[in-house]
C-alpha cells in the first residue's frame, strides 16, 4: 500500500455536501499540520471538484459521488473526486480559463482555481461513463513525525 | 450565508458572513437583488469581513451583481475579504471590474 492513511466518502450529488466534502476533507488533512493557507486551498480545491460534479456531472439528477483523501508514503495529499455523470468530450478544452459551458452562474475558473491552489491536478472523463479529478498538493514540513 | 443591509446616504453597504458557494449562492443572489430593488443606491459596498469561504460560485455571484448595478448607472466596491476568499478573487482577475480595498492590515503580496 502506497499510502499512510486515507478516507473515502460517497456522497449524493446535492449542493448541501459540498460544505461537507470540504469539512471532511480539512478534517482529514488536518493531521498533516496544515497551514491556515494551505487548508484554504485544499478546501477551496475540493469544493470546485464537488461542485462540477454536482453542477455538470448530474444536470437533472441526483447521482453518486465518490470523495477520497490519501495521504502518501511521501507525505503528499491526494484528493480525488469522482463521479459516473455526463462525463466530458474534450477535457483540455474545458481545463481552458474561463471555458464554461454553465450559464451566468458559472464563471468557467474551477479547472484554474483547481490547478493553481494544487500542486498537480489530473482529469480522466469519457462522455456517459463519468468523470474522476485526482489532485496532490505537498503541504511544507513544519514538524518532525 | 447571510447577508445584512445598512443604508447612508444613497450608499448601501451589505454584510456578508458565513461560507458562500454553489449551494448558498442562489439564495445570495435573490437577497441582494431584493435589497438592490429596495434600496436602488448608486454605491453598493459588499463588506466581506464575515466571509469564511468563497469559490468560484462566489465570484459568479459578485460579477452578476457588478453587472446590475453598471445597467443602473452604479458602482460596487468590495471591502475586507479575508485570505481564502482574496486569494479565489486575486485568481479570478475581478479586480479589473471591482476595486477592493482593505482598511485593516496591508495586502500580503
Ligand atoms: N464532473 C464534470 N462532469 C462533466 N463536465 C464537467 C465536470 N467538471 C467540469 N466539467 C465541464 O468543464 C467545464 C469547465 O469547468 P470549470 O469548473 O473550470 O468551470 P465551470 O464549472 O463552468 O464554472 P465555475 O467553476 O467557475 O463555476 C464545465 O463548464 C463543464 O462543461
Ligand atoms: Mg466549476
Amino acid at each position: 500500500m502506497n499510502s499512510r492513511n486515507y478516507i473515502k466518502i460517497e456522497l449524493p450529488s446535492r449542493s448541501v455536501n459540498e460544505g461537507i466534502a470540504r469539512a471532511a476533507i480539512a478534517c482529514f488533512a488536518a493531521q498533516l499540520d496544515p497551514t491556515l493557507e494551505e487548508l484554504g486551498d485544499i478546501k477551496t480545491a475540493v469544493s470546485e471538484a464537488v461542485t462540477n460534479a454536482i453542477v455538470h456531472a448530474y444536470p437533472d439528477s441526483i447521482g453518486r459521488i465518490c470523495l477520497r483523501g490519501r495521504i502518501m508514503t511521501s507525505g503528499e495529499l491526494e484528493i480525488s473526486v469522482r463521479d459516473w455523470g455526463k462525463g466530458m468530450e474534450d477535457v483540455e478544452k474545458a481545463r481552458t480559463p474561463l471555458f464554461t459551458t454553465g450559464g451566468p452562474e458559472r464563471s468557467g475558473m474551477g479547472f484554474t482555481i483547481m490547478e493553481s491552489f494544487m500542486d498537480k491536478l489530473r482529469v480522466r472523463s469519457k462522455p456517459g461513463k463519468g468523470t474522476t479529478v485526482v489532485m496532490r498538493r505537498t503541504l511544507e514540513k513544519r514538524r518532525e513525525d | 450565508m447571510e447577508i445584512r443591509a445598512k443604508e447612508s446616504g444613497g450608499r448601501l453597504t451589505l454584510y456578508f458572513s458565513g461560507e458562500l458557494d454553489h449551494h448558498a449562492a442562489k439564495e445570495v443572489m435573490r437577497r441582494a437583488e431584493d435589497l438592490l430593488d429596495r434600496y436602488m443606491p448608486l454605491d453598493c459596498t459588499l463588506e466581506l469581513s464575515g466571509l469564511s469561504f468563497m469559490d468560484s460560485s462566489g465570484v459568479a455571484v459578485i460579477l452578476r451583481l457588478y453587472k446590475r448595478l453598471l445597467n443602473t448607472g452604479g458602482r460596487i466596491w468590495l471591502e475586507n475579504p479575508q485570505e481564502q476568499p482574496l486569494r479565489v478573487l486575486d485568481i479570478s482577475g475581478i479586480e479589473r471590474l471591482v476595486k477592493i480595498t482593505t482598511t485593516a492590515k496591508e495586502r500580503g503580496r
